[in-house]
């Protein structure tokens, strides 16, 4: 049976991994590809890498990061953040990136879904969707989180589906950051009724958190960061305390 | 020891090399036949879609060198599929190395079947110190079906060939070079052969 997998994320700014770390046995706290090694030495299944940089200069930087990355990375990961087209994307593949996420160019431009899967595949082409719930329904974000768009969030996921994506990574901007829990609801919805695998991301806090979204919320990954990275959750121990709750993980 | 990587337009050639260079192997990327030819052992990666993959490798002349090698060739992923008799992606007319068909996965599931799943099964150098039940990664919507050359099986949808042998032609349908320590470990047990 296939493993539900655990990803961490990991954002990075001028090659550097932002967010408080406190990890044991690592040489430089925020050293991305380090920690990164770290993490898939502890059993993480794959890896985000994100790029919050803002300025256009900083772009490079994060390419040869991925370089670093994908010569001393043994499992696969993906990198987003600030991917405007093509080029970005094919610049990031041949850096050895295995996936890369799109979230705002797709918005944007939906037919930019399609040339993707059609000349890398669509394995490697991951949909980003930041979701948030209104008393009217569940509606897309862009940039970041910070503009509403007209778009329904289950009509978004099946247009891009048909266009070609591979994955959703789906993150709840309601639940990102509160640590109470995975949106476990509009995750099901989507999860049961894609054909393609969709990843839970917002709101981890604990380790029932994540047996909550493989059992209630269908997810077929569940990604988190500051439960990781602060080493509040060890990697081993939730998957030990997934596979003593019947749900098959990678151990 | 002397690895060629088989060059052509499939998607993880660079993953393997960077794998291999983890493992201290420094491989010839290369579509050269007499490199190839020569080599001590010979990798055929592959992601990618069959019937553009053959059309490839049929005008490089690397179809026809390959099932006449005589080293040990590791296909991966696509490399598998191009190894066995035909494909159902586009109708394609493979190597014939294996005598199987590759068909696509029936859509019971989701597909492609994309992740960690485990190998049982396992027969063979190619598995040694690999714990039965062992997981691996795949990205794949096209599989061999069981025959007599599978040396490892994975269930998804229905049991497949996870890997296959024939005398000195070894494949596997995951992504060793994506595996972790155990797809290291694979690795090095092909690059002892």
């Amino acid at each position: 049976m296939l493993a539900k997998r655990i990803i961490p994320c990991l954002d990075v700014r001028d090659g550097q991994t932002v967010k408080g770390i406190n990890f044991v046995n690592i040489r430089e706290a925020g050293d991305p590809v380090e920690l990164g090694a770290a993490y898939a030495e502890q059993g993480a299944d794959e890896l985000v890498y994100l790029d919050i940089t803002a300025s256009l200069e900083e772009r490079g930087t994060f390419a040869e990061l991925v370089e670093k990355v994908a010569r001393t990375l043994n499992i696969p990961f993906t990198v987003g953040g600030g991917i405007r087209n093509e080029d970005d994307v094919a610049r990031l593949l041949d850096a050895g990136a295995d996936k890369i996420s799109i979230n705002t160019a797709a918005v944007n431009n939906p037919e930019m879904v399609e040339i993707l899967a059609k000349r890398f595949g669509s394995q490697c082409v991951v949909v980003a969707i930041d979701t948030k719930h209104r008393e009217t329904g569940d509606i897309v974000y862009i940039h970041g989180g910070r503009t509403p768009t007209q778009r329904v969030t289950q009509d978004w996921a099946r247009e891009v589906v048909e266009r070609g994506a591979g994955e959703i990574l789906l993150t709840s901007m309601d639940h990102d950051g509160t640590k109470n829990g995975f949106a476990l609801e509009i995750t099901r919805e989507l999860a049961e009724n894609l054909p393609i695998p969709v990843i839970a991301s917002g709101g981890a806090g604990s380790r029932e958190h994540f047996v909550d979204v493989f059992k209630a919320g269908k997810a077929d990954a569940a990604l988190a960061a500051s439960v990781f990275h602060f080493g509040e959750i060890p990697i081993p121990d939730l998957k030990r305390y997934l596979r003593e709750n019947k749900i098959e993980v990678r151990l | 020891m002397n690895i060629a990587v088989v060059k052509y337009n499939a998607g993880n050639i660079h993953s393997v090399r960077l794998a291999l260079q983890r493992l201290g192997i420094d491989p010839l990327v290369t579509a050269d036949v007499r490199k190839i030819r020569s080599a001590d052992k010979v990798i055929f990666p592959g992601v990618g879609e069959a019937s553009s993959a053959m059309e490839n490798i049929r005008q490089s002349g690397i179809a026809d060198l390959i099932p006449q090698l005589t080293q040990p060739v590791l296909g991966i992923c696509l490399g598998l599929q191009l190894m066995c008799r035909d494909s159902e992606e586009n109708s394609s007319k493979c190597l014939g190395i294996f005598n199987t068909a590759v068909r696509h996965f029936p859509p019971d599931d989701k597909v492609p079947h994309m992740g960690w799943n485990r190998i049982r099964d396992l027969k063979g150098d190619l598995f040694h110190e690999i714990d039965p039940d062992a997981y691996v990664y795949f990205v794949h919507s096209y599989y061999a079906e069981l025959d007599p050359y599978t040396v490892a099986t994975t269930d998804y949808i229905l049991p497949f060939s996870a890997a296959m042998q024939r005398d000195n032609f070894y494949a596997v349908q995951f992504h060793p070079e994506k595996s972790g320590a155990v797809g290291e470990q694979i690795l090095r047990n092909f690059l002892a052969l």
